[in-house]
């Protein structure tokens, strides 16, 4: 008898870099596929909605749900994967915490129509699709707010290391596969950390001469003292100052990073103090690049006035 | 019916929790709108205990914490001051009215001004009406 596990893997809102992701575990991808029977992978293999409809409720093993629920169509699938599959992961920054496109959760509806298709300088005569398309959410979900999920595989994509943990515990039935320390633990610059922070200046990484410190010590905001360790610093070790696509290590990493980085601040002096937090440009695109649908399920409030 | 807001008061056991006590024992009236969580610093305060209160039902947060160089941990209200400073920013880019979280120092013998800046904070918040509304 056939005894290799069932797979399916859906494709969500999202970028399409999850499903790319899988080949990042390079030759071991070969063990695997001689592990498993793919069932149901639209990205990479002929695969329509109505075959996923034919398969009897539980008869695949793991299903890996990437990109958020942005359309009705999302919807659907991630309820129907779930009366499918036995396990269902969330697979990727965007299933888990809405990731990038979250962001979107930051304007309403109306409004992102009307800055993509009507009132856009390189859409002329812009009209509003609507005939035939799945309907556009009011605002963006993540996987587990929609149906129940049994892991999480977090990344913007996931990363190999974290990748490779993550399919050898799934396939044996286990689920405890992600670390529960912060980055900068496994952090390159962590010796260069100084033991007591003081930043006396927000920099932004892009117009700041990086000079191999800890970037914290040099005062460029770096997510990695919030964020969930795992990735082997990919980031660091290119020069980039981590932005929690890890998510964060116990809630969310914007709210604990917020707490961190604002006690760093140098609080000798209050107006400078306060010059310095105005100075951090776009709180939300900072601190919730990856987590803004968890910040702002049901979009932003209208409470200005 | 008219609309009485929902607030949650984080104050510090050493200043701010003792001036509301201060408060009650000397009889001054302020509003019953407020639900006190007394925690051992406003240093404790965790901006998720303000988006909490905020997810939750809460119309508007005060933190209370020692005067300046009164903390009885040193500079634990210091913390603070920056942390509410940066959590009014978020809130403010999530279009939610940055006066709906509140910061007072309030020292063990200010009793009179807990019921003052208290009553001040009800009313303003009842000016902004629910947030919930605003969603």
């Amino acid at each position: 008898m056939n005894n290799k596990k069932k797979i399916a893997m859906y494709w969500g809102a999202g970028c399409g870099g999850c499903d790319v992701s899988l080949l990042g575990v390079h030759e071991k991808l070969l063990d695997l596929l001689g592990e498993v029977d793919i069932v149901f992978w639209p990205c990479a293999m002929d695969f329509k909605y109505e075959d996923l409809e034919k398969m009897e409720d539980g008869s695949i093993d793991i299903a890996f749900y990437n990109g958020a629920i942005r359309t009705r169509e999302n919807e659907e699938i991630a309820k129907l994967l779930r009366r499918k599959a036995k396990m269902l992961i969330a697979y990727g920054s965007c299933a888990i915490e809405g990731c990038v496109i979250g962001l979107a959760n930051l304007y309403s509806r109306d409004e992102i129509f009307d800055a993509v298709y009507l009132n856009n300088e390189t859409t002329p005569d812009g009209k509003v699709p609507s005939h035939e398309l799945p309907e556009f959410l009011p605002s963006l979900k993540t996987l587990d707010s929609v149906v129940k999920v049994d892991a999480f595989i977090p990344g913007c994509p996931p990363p190999a290391p974290v990748l490779e943990a993550a399919l050898n515990a799934l396939l044996n039935g286990k689920t405890d596969f992600l670390s529960n320390l912060a980055l900068c633990d496994e952090c390159p610059r962590r010796d260069s950390k100084p033991d007591k922070i003081e930043i006396k200046e927000i920099k932004r990484w892009h117009s700041s001469k990086d000079d191999g410190r800890c970037f914290l010590a040099q005062g460029i905001i770096c997510m990695g003292l919030a964020t969930r360790a795992g990735c082997k610093a990919e980031c660091i070790n290119a020069n980039i100052p981590c932005t929690g696509c890890m998510g964060g290590v116990d809630g969310m990493a914007g709210i604990a990073a917020i707490s961190a980085v604002a006690s760093l601040i140098d609080g000798n002096d209050e107006e400078k103090e306060k010059k310095i937090i105005e100075s951090i440009q776009d709180v939300v695109g900072t601190f919730f690049k990856y987590s803004t649908a968890k910040l702002l399920p049901e979009g932003r409030y209208k409470d200005e006035n | 019916m008219s609309f009485e807001p929902k607030i949650v008061a984080f104050l510090c056991n050493w200043c701010a929790y003792a001036g509301a006590d201060l408060a009650g024992v000397s009889r001054l009236k302020y509003p019953a709108n407020i639900i006190p969580i007394k925690v051992l610093c406003s240093g404790r305060i965790d901006p998720e205990f303000i988006l909490h209160a905020f997810r939750n039902g809460a119309d508007g947060v005060f933190v209370g914490g020692c005067h300046p160089g009164d903390c009885h941990y040193i500079k634990g209200n210091y913390y603070a001051r920056r942390r509410i400073l940066l959590t009014k920013k978020l809130l403010k880019e999530m279009g939610i009215n940055e006066r709906r979280l509140r910061l007072e120092w309030v020292s063990a013998t200010e009793g009179r001004k807990f019921a003052t800046v208290v009553s001040q904070f009800v009313e303003e918040i009842r000016q902004l009406g629910p947030l919930e509304a605003r969603k």
